[in-house]
């Protein structure tokens, strides 16, 4: 079972590199994008088979490492 | 590294520095040379691998640098690395523990100190002298300041950006455990409230983004560190 893993800031915390990439889709011409918010992929293989047992897995890596939950959500994709 | 002579006629300090070296951690000679050039004791690197920390230790020092190539995080590889629950378990036990820049990063990830480091604010890396505020000098690792004090030191990271939530930073300013704040007009990161450095709840634990160790000698530019580590050798022996 394959896990896709995304990694955001929570809303509300300030998130520099985001609005640097706005200000250079503006320089690209780009215009009418609002608000941009950058985050990252994490993707795993797992040797588990149970979705739901995968799910709490990968949830237990992003509470103690994937994600820094003081600024950071995360959202689990599970493919099998 | 050889541990110079005590100044003849002075007591020589009891303090036992340990200094733990990660991966890619480079301020961590910096910490050390600071130590024994002001204890006249060997000061002990001890490797991230370890699961122990060597006997009789009073000081652990997280050093700056850049642990695992900062992957994923700054800090979050090491702080689970094998030494990291000796380290947690002496801060446990009441000793003192001192993480400079990267150092205060991995205290973040371990949660041994509230909130996180994010990405400056302006983006850049940062690496020049910065004047600083000792908030506070009710503690082992500033008493030896005076509070309000100004005092420079250099700063050089790209990830100092002091975030937490509202309540945590009125809990820290309330319980007086910011113990350095950038001086106006000197906050180069975007931090919190101008937050540079803080302590734990049993105030044993320091974290600050500037670096002391490379203030202790008139040949690096300035010697306004020394007192944060005598006020450790006052404090610990």
């Amino acid at each position: 079972m394959k896990a896709r893993v995304f990694v955001t800031l929570k809303s509300g915390v300030l998130d520099p590199q985001g609005k640097a990439i706005g200000h250079a889709l503006q320089g690209l011409g780009f215009d009418g994008v609002g608000e941009v918010r950058q985050g990252k992929v994490i993707d795993l293989e797992l040797a588990e088979t149970d979705a739901a047992k995968a799910r709490a897995a990968v949830r237990q890596m992003c509470e103690q490492l994937l994600a820094n939950t003081v600024i950071e959500k995360y959202e689990i994709e599970l493919k099998s | 590294m050889r541990a110079k002579a005590p100044i003849p006629g002075l007591m020589v300090p009891s303090m036992r520095a340990a200094v733990i070296v990660f991966p890619a951690s480079n301020c961590d000679r910096d910490a050390a040379s600071a130590l024994e050039e002001l204890t006249g004791q060997k000061t002990q690197m001890v490797w991230h691998q370890q699961n122990e920390l060597p006997a009789g230790v009073d000081l652990v020092v997280l050093p700056g640098g850049f642990s695992y190539g900062d992957y994923l995080r700054t800090g979050a590889m090491a702080a689970h690395s094998n030494i990291m629950p000796a380290v947690r378990a002496h801060a446990d036990r009441g000793g003192a523990v001192l993480g400079i820049c990267n150092g205060f990063q991995v205290l973040t990830e371990t949660h041994m100190l509230p909130g996180v480091l994010m990405r400056n604010a302006g983006l850049k890396f940062v690496c020049h002298m910065t004047e600083l505020v000792v908030s506070e000098s009710q503690s082992a690792f500033t008493r030896k300041y005076t509070a309000g004090q100004h005092v420079t030191f250099p700063v050089a990271h790209g990830e100092g950006n002091y975030t937490a939530d509202e309540a945590t930073l009125d809990r820290l300013e309330g319980e007086g455990r910011v113990a350095f704040r950038y001086a106006p007009g000197h906050n180069c990161n975007g931090s919190m409230r101008d937050i540079a450095g803080i302590l734990s709840e049993k105030r044993n634990v320091l974290g600050l983004m500037p670096h002391p160790e490379r203030v202790c000698d008139p040949l690096l530019g300035g010697t306004d560190g020394r007192a944060l580590f005598q006020s450790l050798i006052e404090t610990l022996g």
